[in-house]
C-alpha cells in the first residue's frame, strides 16, 4: 500500500538526514520527498510518499515520532487530503506539432514557461494521474527531459 | 560574568551531578582538559577511547546515573563509536562529548576531522553539533534530559574547538523545553485493567521481563507483583537480576541459551506478559512459533518496540515502574491461592526443571569446567558482587550459572554483543561503586580486545578482578563451527594467547593462574583479597566445553540442543 505521510519537523540542519537515515537504516522506502519551511520559520514540513503493509507503516509512523526533532506525523488516508505535484517538461517542437502541443497543454491547463525555436518547457500541476496522462500524450512528440517535484499534500476541510 | 565554552561545559556537567568523566585528551579538546584542572570533577584517563565509552556505560548501568565520556575529534571520536552503539542498543543513559575542529574548518577535511554527528546519527538517541557558545548550556541541559528520560540512550555532543574558547554569559537553564519530545509515562488505565484481568483469568500465565525493568528501577514493584500472584517469570539477558534468581518462581533466562523450563514455558503458556522487553531474535527464535498458544500483553515505554516483531493483544505504553505500581494496586494478595489448572501449570514447570535441569559435570581430576569457575565465584562472593561480562561463551555461562538476585549487579552487552566491553565496563562500575567487589567474566578472546585498560586500572588503583575462562579458542564461534560447520574450526583457534599472568605483572597488576580444579577456589580467594590493584585470573578451562541448552538460530524455542 502506498501512503502519503506529512511530517512536521524542527527547521534545523541535519533533520532531513535523520529522517532519510531512518528510512534507509530500517529498510523502508521513500518514493518521493519534498521539504520546505512552513508559515512558522522554525518548523519545516516534509511530505513523504512511501510504500509498505500495515505493520511497516505503523513502524514508520512510530519511528518518525521517536526522532527528537519530529514534532508531528500525519498519515493521510485516501480522500482525506488534496495531493499535488508539479512537473516541468521539455518537449521538442517543430512546425508540424507546435500547435498540437499547445492544445494538449491547454486541455491540461498547463503553461508554457519557456520557448525556443526547437522546444517548449511546460509547467503542469496536478495529481499523479494527470501528470502521467500528459507525459503519455507528449511522449510521441519527443520529451527531452522531465523534472518533477515530490508530492505535497494538505488535509481537506478546516483541519 | 562571561565564561568560556570549556568552563560552561564543565560547570554544566557539575550542575547535572556528574562526578566522573572517562576520557582521553587530544588537540581539539585541549581547552577542555586545561579547564578540567580547575574543577573538582574526577577524570579517569583511559588508554583507548573505546574504553572510555564502555567505562561510562558500566558506570551508568551499575548506578542508573548518566555516564559521561570525552574524546578528541577525528580518531578519538570514531574510536568511541562502538561504545556508543553498545549503549544505544541496550538503552543506557550516556552523554558522549567529542571534540571537533574549529567551526570555520568543518567540512574542509581538516586534520583530525570526522563528521561524528553524521557517523553516530543512527546509534545515538540524539546528537548535537554546537555551533555557537550561546547554545552550549541549553544543549547540555537537553542532552542529559534526553539521555535519562523516556527510553534512555546515549546523546552525543560535538564540541568545536573555537566554541570551547569563545565566551558568553552563563546561565544554566532550569528546565528543558522540547515541543517534539514527550515520552509517555503513565499507561492507559483501561488497558492496565484489562491486562490485570487477563492475568487473573489465565490458566498458564508467564511473565517475560527485560532490561526495561532495570532501567525503570522497577525491580521492587515487579517482585511484589510476581510474589502476590505467584506468577512464574523468565528474564532476558538484559533483565537478569530484576527478580531474584534464587526464588522458585524464577525460571531463569529464556531464548537461545535459556533454560529448558523457561523455553518450554514460553512455548506452552496461554498468556505472555512482556515487560520492558523487545522480542529480540535471540529471545524468540523462530518468530512464527514463539509463544504459539499465548495472548500477549506488552508493557514498554517505547511505542516502536510494541508490535515490531510480534503482534501484541494488549499494548501498554508507559514507564514500567508506573504501570506495575498501578497493577499492584489492582490486585489483591493472592499468594498461594493457585488452584486447578494454574496449580498444574506450576507443577508442569517444576517437572520440566526436574527432567532437564541446568548442569555440567566437574571431574575432580579432569580439566576445569568454566561453569565451575562461575559457581565458585558466586559461592565465594556470596553473590554480593557486580559482575560484568565480555561477549560469547563467558557471557552465556555467567547468565546461566551465576544467580543474579539484585538489579544492576549484572553488566553485559546484550543488544550489540560487543567483545571488549566487559573489562572497561568493570572499571566504570568499580569507580562508581568503590566498596563493591567487581568481577569481569572474560574469555581469552574478548579480554584482548581492550586489554590496554589494565594500565588505567593500575594507575587509579581500581581493584577489578578479571576471570579469564581461557580455552584458547574464540569459543562461541568455535561452538557454532562444531555444530553447524562440521567442526571446521576456521580461524577460531587462538592458542598463541599471551601469558596473562605475565601480562598482568608487566602492567603492575596481580596475575594468578589455575590449571587444576583444586586451584580454582584458591586463586579466587587470593584475588578477592587484593584491594589496591586489578587482578587477572587465568583459568585454563576445558577447551571444547559448549554452552547448552542451545536453540539453533531460526529454530523455535522448543527445539533445544541439550548437550
Amino acid at each position: 500500500m502506498r501512503h502519503t505521510i506529512s511530517v512536521l519537523v524542527e527547521n534545523e540542519f541535519g533533520v532531513l538526514s535523520r529522517v532519510a537515515g531512518l528510512f534507509s537504516g530500517r529498510g523502508f522506502n521513500i518514493e518521493s520527498l519534498s521539504v520546505a519551511e512552513t508559515l512558522d520559520p522554525t518548523v519545516s514540513r516534509m511530505t513523504i510518499v512511501t510504500r509498505g503493509n500495515e505493520q511497516i507503516l505503523e513502524q514508520i509512523m512510530k519511528q518518525l515520532n521517536k526522532l527528537i526533532n519530529v514534532i508531528k506525523v500525519i498519515d493521510f488516508q485516501k480522500g482525506e487530503c488534496v495531493e499535488r505535484e508539479m512537473a516541468l517538461i521539455k518537449v521538442s517542437v517543430d512546425d508540424k506539432n507546435r500547435s498540437e502541443v499547445l492544445s494538449i497543454v491547454d486541455i491540461f491547463r498547463g503553461k508554457v514557461v519557456d520557448v525556443s525555436s526547437k522546444a517548449y518547457t511546460i509547467e503542469i500541476t496536478g495529481d499523479e494521474g494527470k501528470i502521467k496522462a500528459l507525459i503519455d500524450l507528449l511522449l510521441p512528440m519527443g520529451i527531452k527531459e522531465v523534472v518533477r517535484t515530490g508530492k505535497v499534500a494538505i488535509a481537506r476541510g478546516t483541519k | 560574568m562571561k565564561k568560556t565554552g570549556a568552563q560552561i561545559l564543565i560547570e554544566s556537567l557539575m550542575k547535572e551531578g556528574v562526578d566522573t568523566i572517562f576520557g582521553y585528551p587530544g588537540g581539539a579538546v585541549l581547552n577542555i582538559y586545561d579547564e578540567l584542572l580547575n574543577y573538582p570533577i574526577k577524570h579517569i584517563l583511559v588508554r583507548h577511547e573505546q574504553g572510555a565509552a564502555h567505562a561510562a556505560d558500566g558506570y551508568a548501568r551499575s548506578t542508573g546515573k548518566v555516564g559521561v565520556c570525552l574524546a578528541t575529534s577525528g580518531p578519538g571520536a570514531t574510536n568511541i563509536v562502538t561504545g556508543v552503539a553498545t549503549a544505544y542498543m541496550d538503552s543506557i543513559p550516556m552523554v558522549v562529548l567529542t571534540g571537533q575542529v574549529p567551526t570555520m574548518l568543518i567540512g574542509n577535511d581538516a586534520f583530525q576531522e570526522a563528521d561524528i554527528v553524521g557517523i553516530t546519527r543512527p546509534c545515538t538517541k540524539h546528537n548535537y553539533l554546537v555551533k555557537d557558545v550561546k547554545d552550549l548550556a541549553r544543549i547540555i541541559k537537553e542532552s542529559f534530559y534526553i539521555a535519562r528520560t523516556g527510553r534512555p540512550g546515549p546523546v552525543l555532543i560535538d564540541l568545536p574547538k573555537d566554541v570551547m574558547i569563545d565566551s558568553t554569559e552563563y546561565h544554566y537553564p532550569e528546565e528543558v523545553k522540547l515541543r517534539s519530545y514527550n515520552p509517555t509515562y503513565t499507561g492507559h488505565p483501561g488497558q492496565i485493567k484489562q491486562a490485570v484481568s487477563m492475568i487473573l483469568e489465565a490458566k498458564r500465565p508467564l511473565l517475560y521481563t527485560g532490561g526495561g525493568v532495570i532501567l525503570s528501577n522497577a525491580s521492587d514493584e515487579l517482585t511484589r507483583f510476581v510474589n502476590k500472584l505467584q506468577l512464574p517469570i523468565t528474564m532476558t539477558l538484559m533483565g537478569l537480576g530484576a527478580y531474584p534468581a534464587k526464588e522458585k518462581l524464577s525460571l531463569g533466562m529464556l531464548g537461545m541459551h535459556g533454560t529448558y523450563r523457561a523455553n518450554m514455558a514460553v512455548t506452552h503458556c496461554d498468556l505472555l506478559v512482556a515487560i520492558g522487553a523487545r522480542f529480540d531474535d535471540r529471545v524468540t527464535g523462530k518468530i512464527a512459533e514463539f509463544a504459539p498458544n499465548a495472548k500477549i500483553i506488552h508493557i514498554d515505554i517505547d511505542p516502536t518496540s510494541i508490535s515490531k516483531n510480534v503482534r501484541v493483544d494488549v499494548p501498554i505504553v508507559g514507564d514500567v515502574k508506573n504501570v506495575l505500581t498501578k497493577m499492584n494496586e489492582l490486585v489483591k494478595d493472592d499468594k498461594g491461592k493457585w488452584k486447578g489448572e494454574r496449580k498444574q501449570w506450576l507443577a508442569q514447570i517444576e517437572e520440566w526443571d526436574k527432567t532437564h535441569p541446568m548442569g555440567y559435570k566437574q571431574d575432580k581430576k579432569g580439566p576445569i569446567k568454566p561453569q565451575y569457575v562461575i559457581e565458585k565465584i558466586y559461592e565465594l562472593t556470596k553473590g554480593d558482587a557486580i559482575i560484568t561480562t565480555e561477549v560469547g561463551q563467558n557471557q552465556m555461562w555467567t547468565a546461566q550459572f551465576f544467580p543474579f538476585n539484585k538489579p544492576r549487579t549484572f553488566v553485559t552487552s546484550g543488544g550489540l554483543g560487543t567483545m571488549g566491553f566487559g573489562f572497561p565496563a568493570a572499571i566504570g562500575a568499580q569507580v562508581a561503586n568503590p566498596k563493591k567487589t567487581v568481577i569481569c567474566m572474560a574469555g581469552d578472546g574478548s579480554i584482548q580486545m581492550n586489554i590496554q585498560e589494565l594500565a588505567t586500572a593500575v594507575q587509579y588503583r581500581i581493584p577489578v578482578k578479571v576471570a579469564i575462562l581461557n580455552n584458547h579458542f574464540l569459543g562461541m564461534v568455535r561452538q557454532w563451527q562444531e555444530l553447524f560447520f562440521h567442526r571446521r574450526y576456521s580461524y577460531t583457534c587462538i592458542d598463541t594467547t599471551p601469558d596473562f599472568v605475565k601480562v598482568a605483572e608487566a602492567y603492575g597488576a596481580v596475575g594468578l593462574r589455575a590449571k587444576k580444579v583444586d586451584e580454582v577456589e584458591k586463586i579466587i580467594k587470593e584475588a578477592l583479597k587484593v584491594k589496591d590493584r586489578p587482578v587477572f585470573m587465568d583459568f585454563q578451562v576445558d577447551p571444547e566445553e559448549g554452552v547448552y541448552p542451545m536453540v539453533p538460530a531460526g529454530q523455535p524455542l522448543s527445539k533445544m540442543l541439550l548437550v
